[in-house]
């Protein structure tokens, strides 16, 4: 059991890249606008049916010579520009209204549990309800593998791990470096005062729910192509575990969404290692609840000042 | 160069001006007096268009501004210090200042690096703070970071709410020292206050607000004489 404990470790790091690519959708919402946005894991689907939509096309056209060096960023570009849209979409037509008219918190956050079905809905009566196949082998072949210090590991997850790492990485330094990034981590510190430097409100919320929702469109097309196999309600445990990993990390931090992602999916990973595989979703679960009971702020979380927020 | 005229306004149900009619001009030091609840706050809340008036108008300049956004009234020249500083305690000093100067994003970066001298050069502590975070500052530095932050801006008139707050009697001297410094750089000031004594001993004129109304108003020196004043204000007998 030990022997494949390197590899569940390098496959436990590609699902926490993921978790954490889903997570920090989660945390940048409610960075700024303090809602979950629970329609997030739709947003996850629809990126995976996107990738899957071109990758078929592609393959239809017989195009010949599909290399995965500009066939994967054509999958994620498609995917990331049609979940970042929708969840653009989903902000101004869904929450907007809401949070402008000053409804409670509830208000928003109960509408994204209705978008998270109208969408879940919308996936199955177009696209029907039985699984679609990623013909991932055609991409990336099995025997593609890479042999790190006595372990083989195939290269989509070393790809996986990477193309995560590589847009975590990238919307760290926006936030951090950027004058948008500036603009959000005020709009998420305060609000009112942010407006009052000039920010315009609406626009820094509108694109914060466009990159989190980009970044989910992506993990949809990196999940899609390692389990090969997509269906309209993938969305829904997927957004949970990420929720959760959100939670773990801190919610609102983006760090925490990174961190807690990861965490996550090695915890995991090692529970089917050690545990009955059956167990794995309990695992992570339990994850959440212990946070919630003895750490609620998170590992990098602190305590929300939003006191004198209007 | 700001003007209110006759401006009410609610928060929900409850009206919380009413008739309020003021001018600030070009070059002055003018505060607004009052208690709690009196209005003060609100008045600035209502000029920055983050409140509608329901009546009234408010005009920058001559132009009316208050169906405008919040900020494209702020990109037209005023800046706000806001009640209880509210400095971005999780950014740095310095990414306090630069969101100061966010409604100049367009301006050549030659003018921000001026401005930048000029708010250090006010404040030396801050440039010695600059890359820690806001929240760990003391309560004299983040005044004036928000200050700072204010003037980054390079506003034509700035508002300050409370500026003397929670600070110590030295720190509001100080603080006042500063805001007169500021004006005679040019800057117009509008400053509200519940400090009568500090505010009239720096302001050129001052309105004084209860009930959401303006119910005294007149040259610094003649609402210092007024007994009313004296009593409510200042604490005499």
């Amino acid at each position: 059991m030990l022997g494949i404990l390197p590899q569940q470790l390098v496959f436990g790091l590609a699902l926490g890249a993921v978790y954490g690519l889903i997570a920090l959708g989660y945390t940048m919402v409610y960075g700024v606008l303090l809602m979950i946005n629970f329609a997030h894991g739709e947003l996850f689907t629809i990126g995976a049916y996107v990738g899957w939509g071109v990758l078929a096309w592609l393959i239809n056209t017989q195009l010949g010579g599909l290399h995965p060096a500009w066939v994967l960023p054509l999958l994620l570009l498609m995917a990331m520009s049609a979940s970042g849209l929708l969840g653009m979409a989903l902000e101004r037509f869904a929450y907007r209204p809401l949070y402008l008219r000053g409804a409670t918190r509830l208000g928003p956050l109960i509408s994204a549990v209705g978008a998270s079905i109208f969408l879940q809905n919308a996936i199955m009566l177009t696209q029907g309800a039985r699984m679609k196949v990623y013909m991932t082998n055609l991409l990336f072949p099995r025997s593609w593998t890479v042999q790190v210090g006595g372990v083989r590991i195939s290269a989509l997850v070393l790809v996986m791990i990477s193309v995560a790492m590589l847009l975590m990485w990238g919307l760290h330094l926006l936030v951090q470096r950027t004058t948008l990034g500036r603009c959000m981590r005020a709009v998420a510190e305060d609000r009112e005062v942010a407006a009052v430097m000039g920010v315009n409100v609406r626009r820094v919320i509108s694109l914060t729910f466009l990159l989190g929702s980009a970044l989910g469109g992506a993990a949809g097309v990196l999940v899609g192509l390692y389990y090969t196999q997509i269906d309209f309600f993938m969305g829904y445990s997927a957004g949970l575990k990420a929720f959760t990993a959100a939670v773990l990390g801190g919610i609102g931090n983006i760090r925490g969404a990174m961190l807690g992602g990861l965490l996550l999916g090695v915890i995991e990973s090692l529970a089917v290692t050690f545990l009955n595989p059956a167990y794995r979703d309990v695992v992570a679960f339990v994850v959440l609840i212990l946070v919630l009971v003895f750490r609620p702020t998170g590992l990098l979380g602190e305590s929300v000042p939003h006191a004198n927020k209007v | 160069m700001l003007e209110l005229k006759g401006v009410a306004a609610s928060y929900g149900p409850i009206e919380v001006l009413r008739q309020v009619s003021l001018q600030v001009q070009r070059g002055e030091i003018v505060c607004l007096l009052g208690g709690n609840a009196a209005g003060k706050s609100t008045t600035l809340k209502t000029i920055l268009g983050m409140l509608r008036p329901t009546s009234g108008s408010v005009a920058l300049e001559g132009e009316r501004i208050e169906r405008l956004p919040t900020e494209d009234i702020v990109a037209r020249g005023i800046a706000l210090v806001p009640e209880s500083r509210r400095i971005f305690a999780r950014m740095t000093v310095w990414e306090n200042l630069t969101m100061g100067a966010y409604s100049r994003r367009a301006a050549p970066v030659e003018e921000f690096t001026q401005d930048l001298a000029r708010v250090y050069a006010l404040f030396p502590r801050l440039e010695e703070r600059a890359g820690q975070h806001g929240g760990t500052l003391s309560g004299g530095e983040q005044q004036m970071l928000a200050i700072g932050r204010a003037l980054m801006a390079r506003p034509r008139l700035l508002l300050m709410d409370e500026p003397s707050m929670g600070l110590a009697p030295i720190l509001v001297e100080q603080v006042f020292d500063i805001i007169q410094a500021i004006n005679r750089q040019g800057t117009t000031i509008l400053v509200v206050e519940q400090n009568a004594a500090v505010a009239l001993s720096i302001a050129h004129r001052g309105y004084v607000m209860q009930d959401g109304q303006i119910v005294m108003q007149g040259a610094a020196s003649s609402l210092l004489d007024e007994d009313h004043i004296r009593r409510a204000y200042l604490g005499e007998d």
